[in-house]
Formats: C-alpha cells, structure tokens, sequence
C-alpha cells in the first residue's frame, strides 16, 4: 500500500470514529430535549448524561484529528475546502462552540436550563447537516477555479438534489445510531423504562435510514455519475451494509442482545462509509485534486505516519481504560459509583 | 486602516486568538496545581487540600470546555482564513499541529477520567497519578503549538525554490531558533498566570471576611507557585530578549523605538512617541540597558529600524504592549516575593488588607500580561506571516464574507464570556467551600 493511501485511510478511519460517537452525541442531545418537551425526560436524561461526561471531550478530538491529519496530509485541502468553506465552515464551528460549551455549562454548572437544552438539542441535529456540505463538495460541481481564485458556488449546493439527500442522511444516521447505543445502554443499567423508550426510538428510526441511504444513490447517480458507476463495483460493501442493518433491526425488535445489535450497527456504517470512501478514490475533491496530486511532501508524509502510529500506542490503551472505566463498568452504568 | 480580506482575517484571527488564550493559559496551568494540592493533600493527609484540589478541579472543567471550543475554532480558522499559507507550511508545520491533536487527545482522555473517578479507587494515589498524563497532555499541547509559532517567527527545515518548497526537515522546523524561548516563555508563563488567578480568586474571599484554614492554605499554595514561576517567567524573557536580538532585530527595535542603530544602547520606559519627529517623550531613559537585553553587554552595538526596510518596519505601538507586559511580569515577581518574606516574618501579615486587595488586583493583571505579550509578538513580526518569507496579505483568503464571520464570532464569545462567568459564579455561589468544610470536619 503507497503511503498516500494508508494517510487517507487513516483519516477516514478517524472520521469513522467521529461519526459513530459525534452520532452517539449529536443524537442524545436531541433525545434529551425530545425527553423535556414531552416530559420524559426523567426517564432518559440520567442514563444519557452519565455517558456523555466523561467523554464528550474525546468526541470532539476525533473531529480535530480528522481536519488536522487532512491539512497535514493533503495540503491542498486546505487552500480548496479552506476557500469554498469559509461561510459553512464558520457556522459549522460556532454551532460546535455553542454545542460544547452549553453542555458544560448544563452539566456541571449549577443549574440546568430549558435554554441550555434547547440549544444542546437543536445544535446536534444542525452540526451533521453542515458537516456534511464537506463530504457534499468532494464529489465536485461546487467549488470553481477562475483565474486561480476558487469559487465556492453556494446556490448550486442549495439547489442541489444531493446536497439536500445528504443531510437528510446524516441527520436521520445521528439519530438511529444513538437511539441504538443508547438502548443498549439503557439495558445494561437494567433501566427499563429508558430502555422501553429508547429501543421505540432505535426502530422508528430505522426505515428512514435505510430509505435516505438509497436516495443518495439515485442523486449520485445524476449528480457525479463516474462515482456512482465506482460505486456499483464495491456493490458488496453496500450489501453488507444492509445485512448489518437487517440483522441489527431484528435483534432490537426482539428485544435480544442489544450489545450485538450495536455491533451490527457501528458494522453497518463501517461498510457503507469505507465503501465510499474506496468508490470516492483516487479524488478527495472531485475534478481538482486526488490523494496522488494533492499530497504532501514526502518527508513529512512519513514523519506524519510515525508519529500516528506512537500515537496510537498511546491513544489505545488509554481509551481502553476510559471504556472499561463508564462503558464496561456495570456498576458506574447502572449508578452505584460516582 | 483598509478593510480587505487580509485585514478582516487577522481582526478575526486576533479575535478567536485573543479569547483562547485565556482559556489555553488556565488550560495548561491550572491541571499542574490541581495535581500539586491534590499530591500534599495525600502526602500530608490533610483533607484542605484535597478539597482544593476538587473545587478547582470542577471549575475548571467549565473553562476547559471553552478552551476546547475555541480551540476548535482556530483550529479551523488557519484554513479557513489563512489557506494559502496552510497550502504552503501546512507540509512542513503539519507535524507539530499532528502531535498537538494527540498531545489533546490524550488530555481529555484522562480528564475525562479522572473528573469521575475521585472516590472509585481504593487507594487515593491512584486517583492523583491519573492526573499526571492529563498535565503531560496540557503542557504538550502548549509546547507543539508553540513549536508551529515559533516556526512562523523563524522559518527554517525546507529550501525554498521558485516558489515551492523542497529538501523539508519537519523536525528541525519544529526546533527552530526561536523554539526555545517560546515554549519556555509560553508554558512558564501560563503557570504563572494560572497560579496568580487563583490566588486571587482565595485572597477575593479572604477580602469578604473568609478567613479559615482552608482559604489561608490556598494562598500559600498559590503563592509560593506563582513566586517560582515568576523567577523562572523573568528568566526566560531575558533569553527571549536575547533572542530577538539576534534572529528579529527588527521587531526588538521596534518594540524599544530603538530608532539608530548604536554601542551602549539606553532602554525606554513607558513615554509617548511623537510621530513626526520620532521623539521619545515622558519616557525613563536607563542607560546601556538595552544592550544589556540584547546582548548581556553594556557596550554592545544594538541594531536600530534605520537598518530596516520602510516597508518591513513593524508597527511601533508594540512598545506599550511589550512595557506592559514586562511592568506586569516585575508586578508579579515583587508581589509573589513580599508574600514569601512575609509568610516567615512573623512582624508582617499576610492577610492584609490592602495585600490582599493587591492579590486581588494581580489576577486580572496577569491574564492581561499575556493578552499584551502575545499581541506585541504577533504584531511584532507584521508585514510576515513566515518571517521573510510570506507577507500576510498574500496568506489570506479571497473568499468573501469574513466581515460578517467577524461579527458572528464576536456574538459568540461575548455569550460564551459573560455564560462562563455566571456559570462559575453561580457554581460556587450555591455550593460554598463551607459547605464542603462543615462535611470534613463531621467525618473527623
């Protein structure tokens, strides 16, 4: 494997990371405030914010690691998506500022507020939507290069049929992958009624799921169809993908082993995204660069390859032990520890 | 004062820049005496420590979730704003800007531990030797990030051919001139910074009549900190000095209105600047001192800004902001000092009144001296974005609306500031160290 392809990989294996725990929190923050409007929120807010404490922080670190390793690696990233993102960029940032910061100030501050919720709520469904534009450019048509000036043409990605299945994708991802971990959350604190409620939530959100997932296929297919036709040859990605989905949806239904139906879950996004990623190769921004083109110097590919992997010698062990610490904890789970 | 997209991407990156630093500066300073109260508390088992250690602890948690935010947010911005120029050094400062990301990750893996783990193990220590990785992590961020600012003021470790760069050595732009003094300066001083703050923050509610054990230990804790950090802050900027003089002579000058080039150079404080004549008014004239900065010699030729291109002279407000800084810094040293000999004079009170008001009045000062130090070597090193090598205006984006994205950020730190201060007042309003004091003594 060339080195431009094991830093891609990399990175897009750390996007995958923060689209399964951004997805955990994005979704629980809306919960959270659905639980309050309708007020249930006795029942669900204990278990969701016992989880988020302590790793919020870590959640937010994927993302940066992600857009830092991509600037590192690919350095024309960032004069292309710098330019063109500038204004969705920003308001991606302030929404993840109010996002991050009103959950400290509601969790650890004195009091809770209604607003702090709403806020917390509101953002986590907004956040994926603007991210999203990111991996909506990379499939090209709106970014131009006019006399070596580049141009990011905002109204074709509103009017954009894809831009628009895209988000709907994300926003109705975040919740299903939530609702799902949470569930099995809910079922190793033995707290029935937050499971009862949150496993209702995982399965009304399955069907749109999958639905959005094939509507972006057909709005690829008009929108880039030299991608779509990549697609169809990594076709077993997709399909395993579906399976995934399928045997997760079964096992939440029949209320089995909601440890494993999260699994299946996290599976089932790993083969659908890293199916298009591979489809999405050789070009990181469609028409202008590919990882080849837009790659760093040499040197400094290297160096930034050592120092991942030092990295992870580090970063492993210590999420090992954070998880066993809140996630495999039966006890600080069901609330006995502090 | 033209408002182009250059100059609205540095007012934005001065604004995103100028609120983090508050937050990184407690953020890299405050983990290091949370760790320390917690270490004496178990050492000498002594239970006002450890609750200082824990109230700290769950203030700080509010600010670092501001410092990770805005943290993000520059993050973002060098690309956003500045994308040329991460096109250009992201190949060569993308490794120091790597480490940092794990530096932080590690941080808040083990914050996040060691926040919810206070009474989980059977054995204190084990509980404070998790807080160890979390001020590894904080310092490290400090000194990666340091790293990859220094390499702006002293670009070294590539070839520069027609434009692009070759032959890049990424670890020896990370180790560049100028690294050390930076790091050094950067990480002592948020020390410094986070100690006086918390010093007075106690001596604040000393003032209010709340003279206990618990508030009395707190500020000699602070203190005695603040006075090592102070010596070792003064030290460093010495070197730093040094430093300027020799790699950016132009941006010493600058800052001294050094204007010819001479032996014996004297050093200016304070004064006014006429702007046509060029003379220094009002200011305290100490002879051969500037050589003595510059070069640890009084006799020594110091260089002026008439060796400095008209173009390339820096703006030379800068005097007020680096006399600012350093009459700070003294202020720091001397305070911290007099409280030493005080603690073992047994003549002198250190409850004092107006001592204490004095503490009180370091706090904001201090956070003030590193708002001033960043902005006089930020500024210091204009019309260069890489020293001597890329002009600022030709780093800065071309897309339009950073106007309005000024206006958006300054909406959100103006709430995030004025939510973090209530939120902290209100935290330790409704659950005071009384409280918590009123408890030990029970168990007792």
């Amino acid at each position: 494997m060339d080195i431009q392809l094991l830093g891609i990989t990399v990175l897009w294996v750390f996007l995958y990371g923060y689209l399964i725990t951004a997805s955990i929190d994005f979704g629980a923050g809306f919960f959270a405030y659905y639980g309050e409007l309708t007020g249930r929120d006795h029942i669900i807010n204990k278990i969701i914010s016992r989880y988020l404490s302590p790793v919020w922080e870590v959640t937010n670190v994927f993302f940066v690691f992600f857009f830092v390793g991509l600037v590192g690696f690919f350095p024309d990233t960032a004069y292309y998506y710098g330019t063109a993102l500038l204004v969705p960029g920003s308001i991606a940032i302030i929404l993840l500022a109010i996002r991050g910061s009103f959950y400290a100030f509601g969790n650890y501050g004195a009091k809770k507020s209604r607003v702090y919720t709403f806020l917390y709520g509101v953002t986590g469904l907004l956040i994926p939507a603007s991210l999203s534009t990111a991996l909506t450019l990379s499939e090209g048509g709106f970014i131009e290069e006019v006399n070596g000036e580049v141009k990011f043409l905002a109204g074709e990605l509103f009017s954009s049929f894809y831009s628009w299945s895209v988000v709907l994708l994300a926003i109705v991802s975040v919740l299903f992958i939530s609702a799902a971990f949470l569930t099995y959350y809910a079922s190793r604190a033995n707290d029935e009624p937050a499971l009862e409620l949150l496993r209702k939530y995982a399965l009304f959100w399955s069907a749109p799921t999958i639905l959005s997932s094939i509507l972006v296929f057909v709005a690829l297919q008009q929108h880039n169809s030299v991608h779509f036709e990549r697609t169809l040859d990594y076709a077993w990605f997709f399909i395993a993908s579906l399976f995934c989905f399928l045997i997760a949806t079964y096992l939440i239904f029949q209320r089995k082993r909601y440890g494993t139906a999260f699994i299946f879950v996290m599976l089932q996004f790993f083969f659908a995204f890293f199916g298009y990623g591979i489809s999405h190769l050789p070009w990181i921004l469609y028409d202008h660069i590919t990882i080849y083109s837009g790659y760093t110097n040499e040197t400094t590919g290297v160096y930034l390859v050592i120092a991942f992997i030092a990295g992870l010698c580090l970063l492993v062990p210590s999420l090992v032990l954070l998880m066993r610490l809140f996630l495999f904890d039966a006890e600080y789970v069901k609330g006995n520890k502090s | 004062m033209e408002l182009d997209s250059a100059m609205l991407s540095r007012l934005l990156t001065s604004l995103t820049l100028g609120f983090h630093i508050i937050f990184a500066t407690l953020g890299v300073g405050v983990p290091l005496l949370i760790s320390l109260a917690e270490w004496i508390g178990i050492k000498r088992n002594d239970p006002y420590y450890t609750l200082l250690a824990r109230r700290w602890a769950r203030g700080f948690v509010v600010t670092v979730a501001v410092g990770v935010v805005t943290g993000t947010a520059i993050g973002l911005q060098l690309s956003l704003l500045w994308p040329n120029f991460m096109q250009l050094a992201g190949q060569v400062i993308s490794l120091p800007l790597f480490l940092e990301t794990f530096a932080f990750f590690f941080e808040a893996i083990f914050l996040g531990i060691y926040l919810y783990t206070w009474d989980r193990f059977k054995k204190p220590i084990y509980h404070w030797l998790i807080s160890i990785p979390v001020v590894i992590g904080s310092t490290l961020s400090a000194v990666f990030i340091s790293t990859v600012n220094a390499f702006m003021n002293s670009p070294q470790g590539f070839d520069m051919v027609d434009g692009v760069l070759t032959n890049i050595q990424p670890l020896a732009a990370m180790f560049n001139p100028a690294t050390p003094t930076k790091v050094g300066h950067v990480v002592m001083s948020a020390y410094l910074t986070s100690a006086i703050v918390l010093a007075a923050i106690t001596a604040f509610h000393m003032l209010k009549g709340k003279r206990s054990t618990y508030y009395r230990k707190a500020l000699k804790l602070t203190m005695t900190a603040g006075f090592i950090f102070a010596i070792g802050t003064a030290v460093i900027g010495d070197f730093s000095g040094k430093y300027l003089a020799e790699y950016q002579p132009s941006k010493l000058a600058a800052a001294e209105w050094h204007f010819e080039t001479s032996e014996n150079a004297d050093l200016v404080v304070g004064g006014f600047l006429d702007d046509e004549t060029n003379e220094v008014k009002y200011g305290l004239v100490l002879p051969n001192f500037l050589s003595i900065l510059a070069h640890g010699d009084p006799n020594a030729e110091v260089m002026g800004l008439d060796q400095v291109p008209e173009d390339e002279v820096p703006p030379l407000y800068i005097h007020y902001l680096f006399d600012g800084m350093v009459g700070i810094g003294m202020f720091l040293a001397a305070l911290t000092f007099f409280f030493m000999i005080a603690l073992r004079l047994k003549r002198f009170n250190t409850e004092n009144k107006w001592f204490l008001r004095l503490i009180v009045l370091a706090g904001p000062l201090s956070v003030l001296a590193i708002e001033f130090g960043w902005i006089f070597s930020e500024v210091g090193r204009q019309p260069w974005i890489l020293w001597d090598i890329m002009r600022t205006g030709h780093a800065a984006t071309s897309a339009n609306g950073v106007g309005w994205m000024f206006v958006l950020f300054l909406l959100l730190y103006i709430v995030l500031g004025t939510l973090c201060v209530t939120v902290l007042r209100k935290m330790f309003k409704t659950n005071p160290a009384e409280n918590e004091l009123e408890e030990i003594a029970r168990r007792k």
